[in-house]
């Protein structure tokens, strides 16, 4: 294996075996990426970096490989996104209300990844509570995508909610990260961003320790360059854990024994009801050449039917903020948190903590969602919603009646820039089109990079699968990242003088 | 006693329904790993699910949730193989997630029922709406600080099964009957200890009145009512408050309001008088709770005798009134000890026995029949004793006093202390002979007035150290004193 | 179904989310807004389908009645605003 000179372009799968072959230490490692967080805080890609916790656990690493004892992900240094509880370490949310907590315990899915060997970078940025496409909601301002359009020095938006791991993967700050996934969170920046992003089944991932947003939406997921770090760190974070009543009872596969199977004799679905009008023509264009590639390597392209597609988007708008206006009551400025100063009584310490501490974004939502659930609108709008879901998860059984995988588009275009949808909610949360109905009906779902536009801006494909079935779909994502053949990388402009 | 309340414009009637919050005896939280035990220092019971930090989960704990069928099934009530727990949204400072996980529309036991007897000799029935499984909340201390309440969530958390009745209740006693029949059903199944000091059993009541027979009035919630005695106060004053306002021209709210005990008297509760919208939903973070028919039956097989059962039975197979069944049954402690006391003799006597020796004492000394200093089968001894005449009913209560303070085992008290009883003609004949030597005048006196015979009773026993069997020392008096047999 | 601007007020209540009377009116708009692109569910007919209660078929996991957390007053309150004694302080509240 031909090194890179810089460890810090290895894929997570390089970075493994030069660890095991001792051609470079997790200290050597670990310190390459610290250094280039330093040189990347133009991104704002990172709430809070933990140098000193990773160096610490990389020595810890070093000196289990220099016994022998070596977990699968030994001494490999990863970010993590900041809705996840990092024990000691602040975790945010990317909401100035959490801005201060530290939790005294750990999530489930990164504590996983400490049991792997892993090390752990930092902190990423993130819209607030997860609620947002654009990364611009986060309290501790927006991410930068490292991606600009050709010739251009316009900023422009990493995705989101997991905008800062998306960022950070997309820009060599870490070999992967963890993301969540609610409407899109996982997949949209992962496109946007030239990264791969899979979301896997809902109960794959245990949610313990993860700070809720919709708890029937919510999953984990990893963010990588590859597809085949993608199954690497999925194994990882996947666990039946008996703190989630949710979390599914399934053996987790080797899915990296199982990835380059390819897609011979696979029918692939292409659902109709996601050509959508007045999206940019290289979308199409993109999702055509994904079809092609998949049949000249012997899969069966089949057309099928999703018909409630075009509810999926109003019918998330309803669960997940009813869901959230429930989980964010917690947020009270009580037990932790911020609590406003002057409250002359119980109801106005809540009143002003809260609207202080929450952005304009959450705030809309809690009110959408506390509407939604208020007396004699819950069947008008919640439990409407919910029929919805059933009916857009029995589209999904019904077109896997018919085929294997589903290949869609995964975003409706390439990133935007920074302010261009802010002021019209509607408009961005249109972002998420083709990536929710997938949440909704609980199903594994990966975005791979798949191209470029005209202006030099990644696009991603999105294949969809049956429960539990994230082998296939990460097998499906190793065919099209060959064919691909996605290359390019963003130009280091953000790179400290 | 008349169920009406009389107010100016004649009589109302009192409708009365009831929320009975009754603690699960587990010694884990509802969802949560943390202790329930009572008297812990703030905060030393709370795990991070209860005290709802950021992406903890809830585990529901199987032990409760057997706990709710059992009691559902001891109030012979349907239990619903499918119920779903519900998140019910409002705020306050021991609410610490924002929510309490409850059951709203498909609670875990539907509708049962439970029947109470009142003094008069009455039963009557009082349906059961439902039971569900909820969290308690925590704690708030209001009276540490001038300007701030302190927040303890040592509570937070615990299993409560609601247990809802219909409206069925019509007077004060009717209601402190049910309370203390629900306590009795679920301390027979160990399901809930009902110490209501602790507040293990707590009670919202529900008062309106009514014309006889008229439409349903408007309600008013009495929360928290932690007490027996406080139940019928709190009713009594709070129906006569609705009578005086609706005959004053007034019309009754629907309000919560709560008992001060000090004062006897109910009043609206601050914290309540914003109109709630609660905003249930199901909760995402649970699965609808399905219970297998075949756990339900090993359940239901596993039920002890319950308070009716073993009052009819008690009736049937010992021939007690339905008044000594009744008191018998209320303590399942109490009627296991009179069943270890009545074994092989006769029952009627057991009863008098435990009522006027054994529960007398206890009452004196401030103590249960838990802890008794005297067992059941001692006592048993005692009364086996007296029925095959080994001792007197006057030596038998001697020898319970010794017992009681000394402990040791009755039949050697009595035949270390030379207590049998004398059932020797002769012995006792000489003892006769000895008191009408002693007392000529007294035998004339007899003659004239047959009932001062028992003032030679008296004397004969003394000389006899109360040991002559006293049906023996009357008859054999009836002939030396050739007094006439009575009607 | 549109929203008025009491309707926003007594949300904001219930969501106990402090709402200056200036916000009142745009925040209406922006809820109107959002509500009449959710109402487009209205379109689809629902008799008969059931709401979806979770995404995978599984049964509810139960854990065994035993004392496994709690015992560390000082974690609970550790990231209190304001604790004493282990308590957590909140402004006076009157029942
Ligand atoms: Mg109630
Ligand atoms: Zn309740």
């Amino acid at each position: 294996m031909s090194l890179p000179t810089n460890p810090t372009s290895f894929t997570l799968a390089d970075a493994r075996e030069a660890v095991r072959k001792k051609e470079i230490s997790s200290r050597e490692l670990t310190q390459a990426f610290v250094s280039a967080i330093e040189g990347a805080r133009t991104l704002n890609a990172f709430v809070t970096e933990t140098p000193e916790k990773a160096l610490a656990m990389a020595d810890a690493s070093d000196a289990r490989i220099a016994k022998g004892s070596m977990g699968p992900l030994e001494g490999l240094p990863l970010a993590i996104k900041d809705l996840f509880c990092t024990k000691g370490v602040r975790t945010t949310a990317g909401s100035n209300i959490l801005s201060n907590f530290i939790p005294p315990y750990e999530s489930t899915v990164s504590q996983n990844l400490w049991d792997a060997g892993a090390v752990m970078l930092g902190k990423t940025n993130m819209d607030e509570f997860a609620m947002g496409s654009s990364n611009e909601t986060s309290y501790f301002k927006p991410v930068l995508n490292p991606w600009r359009a050709r010739n251009s020095n316009r900023n422009l938006v990493p995705g989101g909610s997991s905008g800062g791991s998306a960022a950070s993967v997309a820009a060599n700050l870490c070999l992967g990260a963890t993301g969540t996934d609610t409407g899109g969170s996982i997949r949209q920046p992962a496109a946007v961003t030239g990264t791969v992003g899979l979301k896997p089944t809902y109960g794959r991932c245990s949610r313990w320790g993860i700070v809720a947003f919709a708890s029937s939406l919510d999953q984990a997921g990893p963010m990588t360059r590859t597809v085949r770090d993608a199954a690497i760190l999925m194994k990882a974070m996947a666990s039946v854990d008996p703190q989630d009543s949710t979390s599914v009872d399934v053996p987790v596969p080797d899915y990296e024994a199982t990835l380059e199977q390819g897609v011979k004799g696979l029918r692939v679905g292409i659902p109709k009801e996601y050509r959508i009008d007045g999206a940019p023509p290289e979308i199409d264009a993109m999702w055509a050449k994904g079809a092609e590639w998949l049949k000249a390597q012997g899969a069966e392209i089949v057309d099928v039917s999703l018909p409630h597609t075009k509810y999926a988007l109003p019918a998330y708008y309803i669960v997940a903020p009813a869901e959230a206006s429930s989980n964010l009551a917690r947020y009270d400025g009580v037990r932790f948190g911020h609590r406003a100063k002057g409250a002359h009584d119980i109801t106005d310490l809540y009143e002003k903590s809260r609207a202080e501490g929450f952005g304009a974004e959450v705030r809309r939502r809690i009110l959408i969602g506390t509407y939604v659930l208020s007396a004699g609108y819950y069947d008008a709008f919640y439990s409407r919603a919910q029929k919805l879901r059933t009916l857009i998860a029995r589209d999904f059984t019904q077109a896997f009646e018919k085929c294997d995988v589903l290949l869609t588009p995964a975003t409706p275009g390439p990133a935007f820039a920074i302010g261009e949808k802010t002021s019209d909610p509607v408009s961005m949360y249109l972002n998420d089109v083709f990536t929710v109905t997938v949440n909704l009906a609980g199903l594994p779902g990966i975005s791979v990079p798949a191209g470029l536009t005209p202006e030099g801006l990644p696009l991603g494909l999105q294949i969809i699968g049956k429960a539990f079935d994230e082998a296939t779909v990460l097998r499906v994502g190793r065919s099209v990242e060959q064919a691909a053949q996605f290359a390019a990388k963003p130009e280091a402009w953000w790179r400290a003088a | 006693m008349s169920k009406m309340i009389m107010g100016a414009q004649g009589e109302w009637e009192i409708v009365i329904g009831m929320e009975v919050h009754a603690q699960v005896l587990s010694v884990s939280k509802l969802f949560s790993g943390a202790a329930t035990a009572f008297g812990a220092e703030p905060n030393a019971q709370v795990s991070f699910v209860d005290a709802g930090m950021p992406g903890m989960l809830p585990v529901i704990n199987k032990f409760c949730v057997e706990q709710a069928v059992r009691t559902g099934l001891g109030l012979k009530a349907q239990v619903n193989r499918s119920s779903v727990f519900d998140r019910k949204n409002y705020f306050y400072p021991d609410l610490p997630s924002g929510y309490q996980i409850s059951q709203y529309k498909n609670p875990i036991v539907g509708e049962g029922e439970v029947y109470i007897d009142l003094a008069g000799g009455e039963t009557v029935r009082v349906g059961i709406e439902r039971l569900h499984l909820e969290q308690d909340a925590g704690k708030s201390l209001h009276d540490q600080h001038p300007d701030q309440s302190y927040v303890d969530l040592n509570r937070s958390g615990i299993a409560l099964m609601e247990i809802v009745t219909k409206p069925d209740m019509r007077s004060s006693e009717e209601a402190a009957a049910f309370l203390r029949k629900l306590r009795a059903i679920v301390r027979y199944l160990g399901t809930c200890d009902g110490n209501m000091d602790e507040g293990s059993m707590r009670a919202d009541v529900n008062v309106s009145v009514r014309k006889p027979g008229g439409p349903l009035g408007t309600r008013c919630e009495i929360k928290n009512v932690n007490s027996m005695r406080f139940i019928a106060q709190a009713v009594e004053f709070e129906a006569r408050r609705q009578v005086d306002l609706i005959e004053s021209g007034g019309t009754v709210r629907q309000e919560t309001r709560l008992f001060d005990s000090k004062l006897g008297e109910t009043r609206p509760m601050r914290s309540k008088e914003e109109a709630h919208d609660y905003r249930y939903f199901p909760d995402p973070d649970l699965l609808p709770l399905e219970l297998e028919q075949a756990w339900i039956d090993t359940i239901a097989a596993s039920l002890p005798e319950l308070p009716d059962e073993k009052k009819a039975r008690f009736m049937r197979d010992l021939g007690l009134s339905a008044y000594d069944a009744g008191v018998l049954v209320t303590e399942r402690e109490l009627a296991d000890y009179f069943e270890d006391l009545a074994r092989g003799i006769d029952a009627k006597s057991a009863v008098n026995w435990l009522n006027n020796e054994i529960l007398g004492r206890l009452n004196r000394d401030g103590r249960t029949i838990a802890d008794c200093p005297v067992t059941a089968h001692a006592n048993n001894t005692i009364l086996k004793m007296i029925a095959d005449r080994t001792i007197s009913g006057k030596i038998a209560k001697d020898v319970l006093d010794i017992v009681w303070s000394e402990g040791g085992d009755p039949a050697d008290v009595v035949r270390a202390r030379g207590l049998v009883q004398m059932t020797d003609t002769s012995a006792i004949e000489k003892a006769i002979d000895a008191v009408i030597a002693a007392n000529p005048d007294k035998v004339e006196e007899v003659k004239a007035k047959p009932k001062l015979a028992g003032w030679f009773v008296g004397q004969v026993m003394k000389q006899t150290g109360g040991k002559a069997n006293p049906q023996v020392v009357n008859a054999l008096l009836k002939t030396r004193l050739e007094l006439p047999e009575e009607g | 179904m549109s929203v008025d601007k009491e309707t926003v007020r007594r949300i904001a209540k219930l969501a106990r989310l402090a709402l200056e009377e200036e916000r009142v009116e745009p925040m209406m708009n922006e809820l109107n807004q959002i509500l009449a692109w959710v109402q487009q569910l209205e379109e689809v007919d629902v008799a008969g389908v059931p709401p979806l209660t979770s995404v995978v078929a599984q049964k509810l996991k139960m854990r065994t009645d035993a004392v496994t957390a709690g015992g560390d007053a000082d974690a609970v309150v550790a990231n209190a605003p304001e604790s004493e004694d282990h308590f957590f302080v909140v402004p006076k509240v009157v029942e």
